[in-house]
């Protein structure tokens, strides 16, 4: 039995009640690994993560993070129960300056200014632009900042929305290369993202959710050679009708 | 000459404490993003608490407790704070233009029910038998409205320093990251709904406190001093100063009032016999027009909110967004 992190398991949700986008959706991200969650717009990916996070209310299933039931959990409360979460956009605040958005994520920290030592060491061009306003930063150095607050708090797991969007090339794979070698910090990723082959290439484990249901999951690698992946991500087939 | 002297203490005075008001509302607004249309309540709350609380015993309604004056004036804002906390309880989960349009609401019925709710509030006839403090000592001439004026100077000054570091704290960085983005606050670990309703309880103390003094200041009040154009004077007042600035804040106060003053004199002086009919009404529409114009064309205000920016070895040094940051 692997080690899970995460286990979300056949959870209903949506954003009105009675109108679920997920339906019976069942995810989990094991320990120290990158799981990543593809599929075409509208598939529910991000509303799966907002999910998990507390945005948005489970009508039916449950989530267990490290052990604990966090399945009704209040956004704010997600931090002490280790997970983080990395939003697709607005992740940072823009007319505050790097150093204040890191204090900011750093309040309750029992060792901030080691940590935040830590995270400069980590992000050395945070460290250069500390007085610079978030706004004034591009769209990679943005997710580094996003990221370097989502790990303030040392969280277990980092759930993703999507952080190579709006991105060049090169910052995309920049970004995705941190994530993953985050894992190897003993931090475990679950990240939405429509950069697949990207995605897959650093990924441990995926799963492909299109109208709001599970598709197919398995290793990164055999899915990036499954021919039945690129008709599904296109649209073109489903193995679960509505 | 002694007569400009002391209409520029009674002018001064009614300036400053309209300016502790602003600088409360800019707590809410400025630093926290809260659309508060309900200023005025918070401002009639304070005041009628504070002489409901300290005033002598009248027949006709109830009230007249004589409490020492400072309980009076703390008991004033405690009104207003425990009507912020209810109003917010029950409305800040509301965003932007609806809690406004909700706290607007609540500022009418304060103002109906202080009109109607006679035996508690004297109703259209106000509250009067309150005794100035020190009045019996100082008299209640010049040098009272001199005394009373530095008093309320000082409080001016004390909320103004109280602001100033609430800036600077680490809540106050968490007001203006709510205020910026509400699911990043969130995804920290941040309860905006919590910061929220803090922030708005104590801006509405402060605006209380405005009230309070306003209340003593005239030893009266009904409602006719608490009518919606107070809130929309003290929002011009903001505006113009400048949002998330509290010298903006204070400066808009003293801006808007002389306006607002000196368009009454001139028209009651210099308008056709049937134009100073409507004084009023021309005033509420300049009021309106200040506020269109400058959101218009200058919407940060006049002195823009300055961007505190962190020092590695602590501390923090202030610039104005509009200077940015090299």
């Amino acid at each position: 039995m692997p080690d899970a992190v995460l286990s979300v398991e056949n959870v209903t949700a949506g954003y009105v009640p009675d109108l679920p986008i997920l339906r019976d959706v069942s995810v989990t991200a094991e320990r120290e690994k990158l799981t990543v969650i593809i599929g075409p717009n509208g598939a529910g990916k991000s509303t799966l993560i907002k999910a998990v996070v507390g945005l948005l209310s489970v009508s039916r299933g449950g989530i267990t993070a490290n052990s604990q039931d966090i399945t009704g959990l209040s956004p704010d409360r997600m931090t002490s129960a280790g997970i983080a979460y990395v939003p697709q956009t607005d992740n940072v605040f823009r007319t505050l300056t790097i150093r204040q958005n890191l204090d900011l994520a750093l309040q309750k920290h029992a060792h901030a200014s080691e940590r935040l030592s830590e995270l400069y060491k980590r992000f050395p061009v945070l460290a250069d632009k500390q007085r610079d306003k978030a706004g004034s930063l591009s769209g990679g150095q943005r997710q580094f900042l996003a990221v370097a607050m989502a790990l303030a708090a040392d969280p277990v797991l980092i759930l993703m929305d999507e952080p190579s969007a709006g991105l060049s090339p090169k910052a995309a794979e920049e970004v995705l290369d941190h994530a993953k070698q985050l894992t190897s910090f003993g931090v475990t990723i679950l990240l939405v993202e429509q950069n697949v082959k990207q995605a897959l290439k650093r990924a441990d484990h995926c799963y492909v959710l299109a109208e709001g249901r599970n598709q197919i999951d398995g290793p990164a690698t055999d899915l990036l050679q499954d021919p039945a992946l690129g008709r599904i991500y296109l649209g073109g087939e489903r193995r679960v009708s509505a | 000459m002694i007569g400009v002297i002391s209409y520029l203490v009674f002018f001064s005075t009614i300036a400053a404490i309209l300016a502790i008001a602003v600088l409360g509302l800019n707590l809410q607004w400025g630093n926290t993003g809260l659309f508060n249309g309900g200023v005025v309540a918070s401002f009639g709350a304070g005041a009628y608490g504070t002489l409901i609380l300290g005033g002598t015993p009248q027949d006709g309604h109830w009230g007249g407790f004589e409490l020492y004056y400072p309980l009076a004036l703390l008991g004033g804002m405690i009104f207003a704070g425990v009507l912020a906390w209810v109003v917010g309880k029950l409305t800040l989960r509301l965003r932007h233009d609806y809690l406004a349009i909700a706290t607007f609401g609540v500022a009418v019925a304060f103002e109906n029910v202080m009109r109607n709710a006679t035996t508690v509030t004297g109703g259209a006839q106000g509250i009067r038998g309150f005794e100035r403090p020190l009045q019996s000592l100082i008299g209640s001439g010049f040098t009272y409205n001199l005394m009373f004026l530095i008093a309320v100077l000082t409080c001016l000054a004390l909320v103004y320093v109280f602001l100033e570091r609430l800036t600077v704290s680490p809540f106050g960085r968490l007001l203006r990251a709510i205020r910026e983005d509400e699911t990043a606050a969130r995804s920290l670990g941040k309860s905006p709904d919590k910061v929220r309703l803090a922030a708005f309880v104590t801006g509405s103390v402060i605006i209380g406190l405005a009230g309070s003094l306003y209340g003593t200041f005239y030893a009266f009040v009904s409602p006719q001093d608490v009518l919606p154009i107070l809130t929309f004077q003290i929002w011009a007042m903001l505006i113009v100063g400048g949002a998330g600035n509290n010298k903006g804040a204070m400066a808009g106060a003293f801006l808007i009032w002389g306006s607002w003053t000196f368009s009454g004199w001139a028209l009651s002086r210099f308008a056709p016999v049937e134009v100073q009919l409507y004084t009023g009404s021309i005033q509420f529409v300049l009021i309106g027009m200040v506020i269109v114009g400058m959101l218009l064309w200058r919407p940060q205000g006049l002195f823009p909110e300055r961007l505190v920016v962190s020092q590695p070895g602590g501390g923090s040094r202030g610039k104005t967004q509009a200077e940015g940051l090299t």
